[in-house]
Parts: structure tokens; sequence; C-alpha cells
């Protein structure tokens, strides 16, 4: 079976790769999606809060999935589901296999990965303790909550403050659990100051900062965990410990792109961002195949996985069309001062663009600061004021091209903090 | 009434099973938990040792040696993950050299194949990912890794399909001696047996204090290990182990079947054979010890820690001898490292044991030791398709870490013992063994559980009784 | 006095709320933070997100919201009602499952197409 191009993933990315990449003329398209259903997580992200950038208007998780869902049924582009890719060759050979059809290798000129990322577990982070039942990643929690309507537990405690950990308090909570405590090692939250308010104070959820969970008890379910405050170091402080009498254990600790079919195929990974180095135009290491959401880098907010895919799609829906860039003139940005990755990483300056979106995320919290641009002779060549940057809230800086045509070598963003 | 009743069914009680289903006897294994290979069986280092440990003479020389010359053939037989890979105990000083040389000499009076002394070059050659100041090695060749709760669940599937009874959820609570019989009360009722074999693992001196005096005492020593993702599963080839000192026994680093990196384990007396918890204090050793032998392990890439306990004792060797107490109970216990090693050549010996307290062996007629597992991830690409076409449950991937799809988990659920836990489906099929640790199939494998053995999803445990995922139904489905 | 954060930008300013003195807020950096305290303390209100039973679908539950922000205070009032529904597939995106709810102008909507 032969594609111009293969998308892999129907969720938020490879929905918006697929919208945008038909939009521009790309007429032979295949999402394949290994769910039974198009709109990956969003399924079961029930809470709103989605769409306010790309819809102009708050939407919930299905809803934002349905509107990108339909968009897709006035176009030709087909899809796979309950199908899933076994291995992306650098050829792009796409190998799949689904119930429906079997074994297949879908040829593609062009592929787009959006495959979405998974969430840290208890041993990633190396939680001391028993293993009983009860300990869950929150993502897991929210499937068996929102999809299959069961509670995964009545009194529980929330390790880790990233937004599932947070919107899940909120779940158990109104669905009739007791959560005692949300706790998070570093001295700010992962999460949305928005999903703090709503989730947490709302229903006086007290959040322990510098805080993590030093021993989970109990044989057979989750009995109690013992919380410790930590140091600067994020070792826990003896003397400290608190225990909670729990029988549920949620952890939102952490998500991490899932690339093992990016790494197979042999495309250059950035250590940074645990997903693939990429140009402005989404394209990967290996040319004609792009990447793009989640699976790229984790991002707090879908309308900018919309965004991002919209690009990655167009772009190769024009590498479908023959446009092919040459790695020659190609713009490295480097990482400066708190600043944790980039993305882009690089820029193709044979490329015809206006301005360059450079997404970022800040490796502490910062007041008033300034993000500075500068080449490598060390001259500014942009620079944007903000009043707040927080890690768990990934920044952007649009570069005009006339900017970036200025650069001496290679160009590093950095944080210059104004005090 | 029964002719011989196995107490417990970790690696030992079903390799014993296994050997006994080649005759024709009436043989009953009793299972305390919900499943077999819930002890030390599910969790230690997974490792064949190849037998240059043991003091010469003792049983655990003997049976380690053998051991390791039958698991080869046995695993191929049975359908489990084994790789003959070799191991290194690794110098790092000329006091620890002098020791491998002791090791060495060992090794070739228990009859150790192939083992050789490595310099340092020939060491950093073969492994370049080890410490610089390693400056010698024992290489043994013959020493392997394995699935070691594959090889006691392969084992004891053969036995229940050549006519072994076996009851879950069956732990003794009592024994009668009877004289010409013993009568056992479990969590299950009541059985009748001639001979018992007490393979009760960590708990062994329980059994034996049931009819009499305990016979000897059991020193629980915990082990606690980092299972690391696969992409850190190359950064060595072979078991390495770090020469024991008068600081410590070392930790060991190596690959796994199953493509991963296992680090471990320490060494904590415990009070209870059951204390698996691990600690911050543990896993801190561990990581320290471990990056003297391989600077250079990542544990950010840990997917799993767990602990294991051994079944130490007051006695150094194997306790395999009849009992002092009772002369229809065979002891197999204190089953330490290297136990798993030993195992199948354990099963043959007790059933040598048996003989000698006076059961009388006819081989079993149409006795069949094959047992075939369908990986489809091992399979190529024709094989799949052919797969998939056959039984397209075969073409729905479950568990997308490790490609586990429907039809391998169906045809775990549908196998001679019958999993209830999704912990169970993990040992037998893999899925949830990958980097999310079952967090995408793991709602998938309770679903298609609860589906297969028509049980409702709450009663789905995750791995022992009592340890049940849910909690409830929302939308007022506790209050109906 | 009450002290909550504000949640209209990103920045999260620290605004107290002061009851007995007009709802006056301090601690604000722009307007909207200042109507934002008086609306929290005066008349919160919050869009509630949930599911009820679905018959005839896939899935045995049907994503569902409040099609208008309800009154805070009535966030579990709107819980216990949603226990009561049990919707019939196949349903569409938007659909009405409960109108004026509580008393209010607030209607309970499916939020997906089953």
């Amino acid at each position: 079976m032969k594609y111009d191009l293969v998308i892999i993933g129907g969720g938020p990315a490879g929905l918006s790769a697929a919208n945008a990449a038909w939009e521009d003329g790309c007429r032979s398209i295949c999402i394949v999606e290994r769910d039974r259903e198009l709109g990956g997580i969003l399924n079961q992200c029930i809470h709103n809060g989605f769409g306010l950038h790309f819809f102009k208007e708050e939407l919930t998780g299905p809803e934002y999935a349905g509107r990108f869902v339909e968009m897709l049924k006035n176009t030709g582009v087909d899809v796979r589901l309950d199908a899933m890719v076994l291995d992306v060759t650098p050829e792009k050979e796409v190998h799949i296999v689904s119930s429906a059809s079997g074994y297949e290798v879908l040829e593609a000129k062009a592929v787009v990965l959006a495959m979405g990322c998974r969430e840290r577990t208890r041993g990633a982070i190396a939680i001391p303790g028993t293993r009983p039942a009860g300990v869950f990643t929150a993502g897991t929690a929210q499937r068996y909550l929102n999809i299959e309507g069961y509670m995964v537990g009545k009194r529980v405690v929330i390790l880790g403050s990233g937004d599932i950990g947070l919107i899940m308090a909120r779940r158990m909570t109104l669905e009739g659990a007791k959560v005692l405590a949300c706790v998070e090692v570093m001295p700010y939250s992962g999460g949305l100051t928005r999903n703090i308010v709503q989730c947490l104070n709302d229903f006086d959820i007290p959040l322990y900062l510098s805080h993590t969970i030093t021993d989970i008890q109990g044989n057979e379910r989750v009995e109690r965990v013992v919380v410790s405050e930590v140091g600067p170091d994020r070792r826990p402080i003896p003397g400290t410990e608190m225990v909670f009498d729990c029988d549920t254990v949620l952890l939102s600790v952490g998500l991490i792109p899932e690339n093992e079919l990016s790494r197979a195929a042999g495309i250059e990974m950035d250590a940074r961002t645990n997903g693939p180095v990429v140009f402005e135009n989404m394209e990967t290491s290996i040319p004609g195949v792009f990447a793009c959401g989640n699976v790229l880098h984790v991002h707090d907010l879908v309308d900018f996985v919309t965004a991002e895919s919209a690009r990655a799609g167009k772009a190769a829906a024009a590498y479908c069309a023959g446009v092919s860039l040459k790695n020659e003139n190609v713009l490295d940005i480097k990482n400066g001062n708190l600043v944790g990755y980039t993305v882009p990483q690089h820029i193709h300056m044979d490329a015809e663009f206006k301005a360059v979106d450079v997404f970022f995320r800040v490796r502490a919290i910062c007041h008033q600061s300034k993000i500075v641009v500068k080449d490598e002779n060390g001259t500014q060549i942009a620079a944007f004021s903000r009043e707040h940057l927080a890690p768990g809230e990934m920044e952007n800086i649009k570069l005009p091209r006339v900017l970036l045509d200025k650069a001496v070598g290679s160009i590093t963003v950095s944080i210059e903090e104004e005090k | 009434m029964f002719d011989v009743t196995i107490i417990g069914c970790g690696v030992i009680g079903a390799s014993v099973a296994y050997s006994l289903s080649k005759y024709d006897l009436k043989v009953l294994v009793l299972e305390r938990e919900n499943d077999v290979a819930m002890g030390t069986t599910k969790a230690n280092s997974a490792i064949v040792h190849a037998g240059y440990d043991p003091e010469p003479g003792t049983l655990m020389a003997k049976l380690n040696v053998r051991g390791s010359e039958m698991m080869e053939d046995l695993c191929k037989e049975l359908s489990v993950k084994y790789n003959r890979i070799g191991s290194f105990v690794l110098a790092f000083d000329e006091e620890n050299l002098a020791h491998l040389q002791k090791l060495y000499n060992n090794g070739v009076e228990n009859g150790v194949p192939g083992m050789k002394m490595l310099s340092a070059e020939e060491v950093h050659t073969m492994e370049p990912n080890l410490a610089d100041n390693v400056c010698g090695a024992l290489y043994a060749p013959s020493a392997a890794v394995i699935d070691p709760w594959g090889l006691c669940i392969a084992e004891a599937e053969v036995a229940v399909r050549n006519g072994v009874e076996l009851k879950l959820n069956s732990a003794v609570t009592g024994m009668e001696d009877k004289g010409d019989h013993v009568l056992l009360h479990t969590a299950s009722g009541d059985y009748e047996t001639r001979y018992i074999i007490n393979c009760a693992g960590g708990w062994a001196h329980e059994m034996s204090a049931m009819v009499g005096a305990q016979e000897w005492e059991a020193f629980p020593s915990r082990g606690e290990y980092y299972l690391l993702d696969k992409s850190s599963g190359d950064i060595v080839n072979h078991v390495i182990f770090q020469c024991p000192s008068a600081v410590g026994k070392g930790v060991l680093v190596a690959p796994t079947v199953h493509g991963n990196l296992i680090v471990g384990p320490n060494a904590q007396n415990v009070a209870t054979p059951g204390d698996k918890a691990t600690s911050l204090a543990g896993l801190d050793e561990v990581a320290l010890v471990s990056r003297k032998s391989v600077p250079g392990v990542d544990l950010r890439q840990s997917i799993r820690n767990f602990a294991g306990v051994r079944a130490n004792t007051s006695e150094a060797d194997f306790i395999i001898r009849p009992s002092a107490n009772c002369a229809r109970m065979l002891h197999v216990a204190g089953i330490k490292s290297p136990g798993l090693s030993a195992a199948p050549a354990i099963g043959e010996y007790a059933v040598e044991k048996l003989v000698e307290m006076g059961v009388e062996l006819t081989a079993r007629e149409g006795w069949d030791g094959k047992r075939e597992q369908i990986r489809f991830k091992e399979l190529s690409i024709e094989e799949k398709a052919a797969m998939i076409a056959k039984d397209p449950r075969y073409g729905r991937v479950i568990c997308r870490c490790e490609t586990i799809t429907e039809g391998e988990i169906v045809a775990a659920i549908h196998s001679p013992i019958t999993p209830c836990s999704v912990d169970a489906i993990k040992r037998r099929a893999g899925a949830g063994m990958g980097r999310c640790q079952g967090g995408f199939c793991g709602p998938r494998v309770l679903d298609i559980l609860s589906r297969e053995l028509g049980c409702d999803p709450m009663q789905i445990p995750q791995d022992g009784a009592g340890t049940e995922l849910l909690t409830g139904v929302t939308k007022g489905g506790n209050k109906a | 006095m009450t002290n909550i954060i504000c949640i209209t930008c990103p920045k999260g300013c620290h605004l107290s709320v002061d009851e007995n003195n007009d709802y006056a807020v301090t601690g604000n950096a722009c307007p909207r933070g200042e109507a934002y305290g008086k609306n929290e303390l005066k008349n919160p209100v919050r869009v509630v997100t949930s599911t009820v039973r679905v018959e005839g679908a896939d899935i045995p539950r049907l994503p569902v919201k409040t099609d208008r922000p309800l009154p805070k205070g009535k966030m579990m009032e709107c819980m216990a009602l949603l226990d009561t529904i049990t919707a019939q597939a196949p349903i569409k995106v938007g659909t009405v499952l409960a109108a004026n709810i509580l008393d209010t102008d607030v209607n309970i909507v499916a939020t997906k197409t089953l």
C-alpha cells in the first residue's frame, strides 16, 4: 500500500497534521491509530479548558477532539483504527499490524510522527516501600474513572503536581473520594495555576511543595504513605515525616515522549526534550520524517500541539509536493541561562518563512525577566520582556526572518532576570 | 489419597512436580497464593550460575552444576526464555585476584566447564563499559540468564497437563501424622497423602514445625533491585559480578532475557520472608555499589524497583533430606542462591530421595514434556501475517511497550494454570513488563481477563489475593 | 480578608479581597485581577465536567458538562443529579440531557458523540 503521507498517531497532533496537510493539497494521507477511535488522550480528558487559543472558546477534551474528527470527515484522509505501528524504516516504510488487515507495509513519501507521550511510573522515580495494589499513574486512573466508570480508591494521596494529577484530584473528589494531599518534590507546582486553584483550593486539598513520598506501606492494598520534606538536593529531611492513611496513590510525576519508533528508525534525538531534534518545519534528521505534539516535547496546552502539528502537516505536504530543503545553510538554536530546551533546535535558512516560533521551557521560576536572543558574537538580535516564567508553562517567542538574517553563527536563547 | 503432596509451587516445587509427573503417581501441589511463582521465584537475579561459588562436595555444588547443564535443553523444551551469555566476576585489586583464583579452583573441582581467568585488557575488550580499575576477571561461559517465573510456570503447566493436581489458595495450616499417611489441613480443605515434599521456600521451617520441633532456623535476607529500560540493556553483554570482599558481596549488573538491565541485590536481614519492601537506603546502596563495576549505569532509566527474599537458614547447604519429625516428609528447603540454577537438578534429586524413602516409581505412559508458547514479536513478518490470518486477535497489540497481542493474552488465560490477576498475565504473556509498567495496557488486560473468565472487573486483582484494583463504580453504582 | 490566587493569566497574582470593604482587591497587577477577585468572593462559579451512565454504546460512560458555569456551592448537588441520569446512545455532542438544573439556567449537555 502506498501513501504520500503516513501519520503515526490519531490524537490531537496527528489529527491537526492530517487536516493541515489535506488543506495544503496532499491527497494521499493515512492516519494509523492504535486505539478504536481517534482523539487519543483527549477522549479521557473530559475536563474543560481546551481550545481557548485555537477555537477561542472553552471546550472539553472530547469536544476538542470531536471538532477535528468532524473536519477530517470532509476530507479523503484514510484512517486505520486499532492498528499498531511496529516499525518505521529510514526509507519511510511503515510496518503495521491490525486484526482487520493483518500485517501491512505502508510505503510513504513522508511520515509524521505523532505518537504522543507516556507517564513516568513509580519505578522511574524509585519510591521505596512495599508493592501493594492502589498505586496508579494519574492517566491510568483517569481512564478507569472517565471511560470505564470505575473508582480506583477512596482515600487518595497524589504525588506530583502535574496537570493530570491536579485534574484527577478534582475528579476523584467530585466522585466521592477523599483526596488527602497533593505532594510535589519541587519548590513550585508543575501544573497550571488555574488547576491549582480550581482543583485543589476549591476542595481544600493541601499542596505540599518540596515534599515527597518516602515510603509506601501495606501488603495487599496501600494502607498508608509517609511524606517527608526534601532539601534543596531533593533528598528527604529526617524528622519531617507525616503519615497519611490512604488506600490509593496517584502519580503525576512527568511525561516522557514515546519515541521508541523514532529511535529505532535512527532519528537524531535531543536528550533534553526526549524527542527528535527538529528544524523550524518540524522535520527530523531524516528528510521527509516530521514530528509534532508530545512526541516532540511535552506540552501543557493542546492548542499549541494543534498549531505545531499543523506546521508539521503543511511541511509534510510540501515535502510530498517535491519541496525538499537542504541541510546546508542551517542556523542552530542553543540554550543559554535558565533555558531547559528549545524546539526547534535548527532553522533551515534556505527555507521561505517570515518568522520562526521558538518554544522552550525555563528551568526555574523567574520573575520580571528578559528573554534574550544573541548570536555567536554576543550581539543581541532580539529581546522579550516577561513578568513571569515558570517551568510548568511552556514559553514561546517569535523570531522574524529579518533579525535571524543578521545573526552570525548560531543563536542562543537565555533568560536575564531583572532585579 | 494422594501418593505425594508438594507444599509450595515456586520454581522448586514446580521442578519437583515436573520431575514427579513423569511417573505414575497421584501427585498434589498445594500453593498458598492465587498463582504459582509468587515468592522468591518472581523476585531474584534471574541468573543460572555456572557453579564455581559453592564449596566443593556440597549439595549446592553438585546440584548447581548439574542444574546449569540441564537448563538450556529444558528451557528449549518448555519455551522458556534462556540466554547463555556467560558471567564475569570482577577483581579490583590483588586481593580480589587471589580470591578469583580460589573461585576458579572451586569451579574446576565442581566440574564447571570452560572457565578462564581474564587479564584487565581482555576484560575491557569484551566489556568496554566496565570501570577502568577492573584489573581482571573470572570468566565462566556457561553462566546464563533466564526467565525464572517463566520456568516455574512452564514446569507447573507440564506437571498439570500430565495429571498432577494443583490447588491454589491452599495455605497449609496443620498436619497430622497418621502413621501410614498424613492428613493436611489447608485453606481449601483437608487432603490425605502418603508423602509430603516441603518446598515452602522461606516458610519451610514452619512446615517442619507442624509435625514436631523446628529443624532449622530461618534467616530471611532481603535483596533490592533496579530494573532498567531496554535502552540500557546492552551496556554490558555478560552477567557482571563483583568479587566478594570483606566489605560485602557486591551487586551484579546483567542484561535480562527480556532485554532489560537488572542491577542488584544488596543483602539485608529481615524479620519475615514476606518483607519485600524496598528502602531508600537499600536502593542507594545498590546504586552506589553497581557503579563500581559499571560507572555508566543510568538509574534514571529505571522502570521498576523490587525486592526478593533469600531463604537463608542456619545451615550453609541446601536442606534436602527426610524430616527428623515425620518419616513421610521430605524437606527441600533452604534453597537460596544458586537455587534457581539448581532447580531442575533438585527436582531429579528429590525424586531419588523419595525412592530412598520407599516410594515406588513406574514411568507414566504418554508423558508429554513439550510446551510451546507463541511470542508474536519474535515471529518473522511472514509468521506474523499467518498468525493474524489464523486468529485476528494476534493483530491487536494490547501492550505496546512489549508488543504483546490480545491473542497471546487470551492464550495465557486459557493455559493449564488459569491466571486470575493482571500480574499473572504479565508473568505469562509479558504484557505490562515494559517501560510504562502497565499504565496503558493494565485497564485493557483487566477487561480481557474479566471477559474471558466471566467475572466482574471489580474482582480482578493486581496480583495476589486481596489486591483488587477497582474500589467501586461511578455514578451511583455502589449506591444502587 | 480572603487571600486567593488570580487565574486570569499565568502570572498568578496573590490577591487579597476585603469582604468588609466592598470587596476591595489588593495585590492585583491589572484590572482583570480586580474583577476576578470581586467575582470569586461575591459569586464564584464553576463549570462542572463529569460523566453519566450511557446505554447502547461501546463504553459505559458518556462525558458531560454544564453548558455554563454553576454557582460553586452547587457542584456536589450537580454531581448527585448526574447519578440519576442514564443517556441512550446514539447521542450527539451538545445534546441536552437535563435542562435548567437546580433552579438555575444551566443545562447538562453531552460532550461526545456516541
